[in-house]
Order: C-alpha cells, then structure tokens, then sequence
C-alpha cells in the first residue's frame, strides 16, 4: 500500500506494534487517556507516567525528543501549577515570602502535572510511531465521517508540499535582507508572506481537483486497509486491558 | 470539561460537515494545510517569539469547514508533535473552533463587499476576535473544571492580548494581501 511516509518518528514502531491493527492503537491511547484521568493517587500517576514514557523509548521516540515535549509541557503548564498551592485553601504546608502554599494546592498541582504528561507520553508512544495514512484509515475504520478524513489525509499530504513553499518564499525574504523584529513592518511582511501561502494553495487545490477530475472523481475515494484484526490484536487488547486495570486496582488498595 | 467540549465540538461537526461539499475538499485541505504550515512559524511579539493561531482568518477563508480545519489541524498536531491529549481534543478543538465559525458567519459577508483597505479592517478584527475568543474560551473552560484554576485562567488569558495584538496586524495584511491578488478565494463557496 502507498503510504503517506509522514510518521513523526518513522524509525520508530517495533515490528510487532507495526503489525498490529491501526485501530487498537487509537483505542487503545484513548483508554489508556481516560484511565489516566481517573487515577488519583500520586504514586500510580508516577507508575504510569513511568511506564508510558519506558514503553515510547521502547516504540522509538528517540530521547531527546520524549524530553524536549515533556519540557514544553511543563513549560505551559507551569502558570497554573504555580497558582494552585495559593489559590487551594487548606493546611499551609510552607510559606514563601509570606505566601502559605497549601498541601491540597500542591497535591493537586503535582497530580495535574503527572496526568497531563503520562496522557501526552501515551499518545505520543502510541500515535506518533504511526504513519498518517494508516492513522487516516483507521479512523475511517472507526466510523469518523469520511469527508473528515478525507480532509486529514489530503491536509497531511500537502502539509510537506506548502512547507516547501514557505521555505522559498522565506529565502527570497532573506535575499532581500528582511530580519524579523517587533515592529509594523514585520508584522506585515508575515501577512503578506501567509497570504502568498494561501494564494499558492488555492493555486495547487485547483491543479488537484483537475487532476482527480480527469481521473473520473465522483465524490468518493475507496480507502485502502491491508490490515484486519488478528488474533495478535485480541491478545494485545487483552494485555492492554489487564494493565489498566491493574493500575485502577492498584490505586483501590 | 472535556465531555463538554467533546459534545460541543461533536454538534459543530454534525452541522459542518454536511457542508463541507466534496468538491471541495482539496481546496479546504491546502488552505487549511498552509494556515497550520503559517501557524508553525515564530513571529516576534515583544521580547519573545510566538506562534499564531490564525483560526479568524482561517474561519474567514473556510467558512463552515474552519472547523473541520481545526479539528484535522489539531489531530495532526497530537500525532506529529505530540501536543495535547487525546481527551482534551474535544475542548480544545471548541475554543479555537467557535471563534473562527464566528469570524467566517459574521465577517465574511462584510469581506465580499469590502474593498481592499476594508479587507484589511476586517482581517484585523478577525484576528483580534479569534485570539481573543480562544483565550476568553480557555479561561472559562479552566474556571469551569475547579475553583482554584480561577487566578491562573486569568492570568493565561491576559497574556493572549500581546498575540491577540499582533495576530490582528497579521491577519489584516494577510487578508489584505488576498483581496488585492486572488479575491476569488475570499468570495467563499467557489465549487469549479
């Protein structure tokens, strides 16, 4: 099958995993997402976390790259975390410059920090080693409308082609000396630059929809799918399944 | 929360969808394809860099299938960068989506009308609107999902005004820029 070749990190995906169905993927994240979300303890957070970000080293999210999302996580999250020990009444369990920082604000924060980053960890384990057509087709496996993925799959291809583009058109910005800094000038250069962006795209939308045209395009593409769910998918299900509610039993003792 | 969002952004796609005719998927897909390429690049803003958000402009060229646009946009962020949940899909697909559906059901009737320095005008507001909507949107999704989130929400949301500042001057080039070359692209619904 002709496949997009747009994974985020195409070395990654052990052969097994490779061989498994698309779908248990997205269902398989989702469950792990909403089992995240109903632990509360922070020692379980910390156990799945740790075990969501052995499991993406494992699948091939090189280091470097689990660290730096990580990072930017934190990096966002960090207002909210920060406010929380002060603005969560309860038992001060330290002052800070003659603020009292409560033990539920620090509970919380630090459970919302872990939530979030073993969600992001799992998803990235489970659906960045996963190439965007057959990400595509099996969300239309899933019964997600096909118009939206159509719209998924046509976007992902041209994603790579209208990046090109921008890199040209930023090179002969820079050949005519133009340094982006806080003033008007700049500000408007970008517009002009995005809306070139836009002009190009309507451009090429049209050379394809001629193209899909000439090749008798009524409406509808048949989706290709090489993979079936095997007995290897129901094994994988159930040792899935088994984990998560080991980590829900876990918290209950 | 996140079930309110999920719902929300559910409703929005039943009706957008339909609307989204197949002829002109190709067209919807690179126009979204290169507003995600021009959100990925960092634009100075005061002392730090920032990526835009673009979604009023891409409500005023999309119309209805802005949010198609953002919900594929946002999937392709998670999958690709890693960036948001699964869970949080739903929320944050509304509070980007619903300001841009509001920029391309109010704006864009002004826009075909406009000329090209009102073009400017109106891409200005839509960039204001839909970075100041999203932030606006995300406070109250916080507020919403626990009391101690109140303070933060705020403060997040306050330091939306700089890129809501900016984005307008963008947004209002950008849309300027479009009226003037390819103003067929702006007059909506074009099925060749």
């Amino acid at each position: 099958m002709a496949l997009l070749g747009v994974t985020a990190y195409p070395t990654a995906g052990a052969a097994w995993l490779a061989e498994r169905d698309p779908r248990l993927r997205i269902v398989g994240a989702v469950a792990f997402a909403l089992t995240i979300v109903a632990l509360q303890a922070l020692s379980t957070l910390l156990v799945a976390l740790v075990l969501a970000s052995a499991g993406a080293l494992l699948l091939g999210v090189p280091t470097g790259a689990l660290v730096w999302r990580l990072l930017a996580l934190e990096g966002l999250m960090l207002v909210l975390v920060v406010s929380l020990p002060i603005t969560v009444p309860g038992p001060a369990a330290a002052h800070v410059a003659g603020v009292a920082l409560s033990w539920p604000g620090l509970h919380q924060g630090a459970e919302i920090l872990l939530t979030a980053s073993a969600v992001m960890v799992g998803t990235l384990a489970l659906l960045a080693t996963l190439d965007a057509a057959r990400l595509g087709y099996a969300l239309a496996r899933l019964h997600v409308p096909a118009r939206l993925v159509h719209l998924f799959l046509f976007t992902v291809r041209y994603v790579g082609v209208l990046q090109g583009e921008y890199q040209r058109l930023r090179r002969a910005m820079r050949a005519r000396a133009f340094v982006a800094g806080n003033n008007r000038h700049s500000w408007r250069s970008f517009g002009w630059l995005f809306g070139m962006l836009l002009v190009r795209g309507l451009e090429r939308s049209r050379r394809v929809h001629d193209a899909m045209r000439c090749r008798g395009f009524e409406g509808r593409f048949r989706l290709a799918h090489d993979q079936h769910w095997e007995r290897g998918d129901t094994l994988a299900a159930m040792v899935w399944l088994i984990l998560l509610g080991a980590l829900l039993g876990w918290e209950q003792l | 929360m996140l079930i309110t969002g999920a719902v929300a952004t559910t409703a929005g796609l039943v009706v957008a969808v339909p609307r989204l005719h197949d002829d002109r998927i190709p067209q919807a897909a690179l126009l979204a394809a290169a507003l995600f390429v021009a959100s990925l690049v960092s634009v100075p803003a005061g002392p730090v860099s920032v990526h835009l958000l673009l979604n009023g402009v891409m409500g005023l060229v999309l119309g209805w299938a802005a949010l198609p646009a953002v919900v594929v946009a946002l999937v392709m962020q998670m999958a690709f960068f890693g960036f948001g949940g699964v869970l949080s899909l739903g929320v944050n697909a509304f509070n980007i989506g619903a300001p841009a559906l509001l920029c391309g059901l109010l704006l864009r009737p002004w826009l075909r009308a406009a000329g090209a320095r009102g073009a400017v005008a109106i891409g200005a507001v839509a960039g204001f609107v839909g970075v100041a909507g999203t932030a606006v949107l995300l406070g109250l999704s916080l507020t919403l999902s626990g009391e101690g989130f109140g303070p933060a929400a705020r403060v997040i949301a306050l330091a939306y005004l700089p890129l809501a500042a900016v984005e307008a001057v963008v947004s209002g080039a950008a849309i300027g820029f479009v009226r003037r070359v390819s103003p067929e692209l702006l007059l909506g619904e074009e099925v060749r």
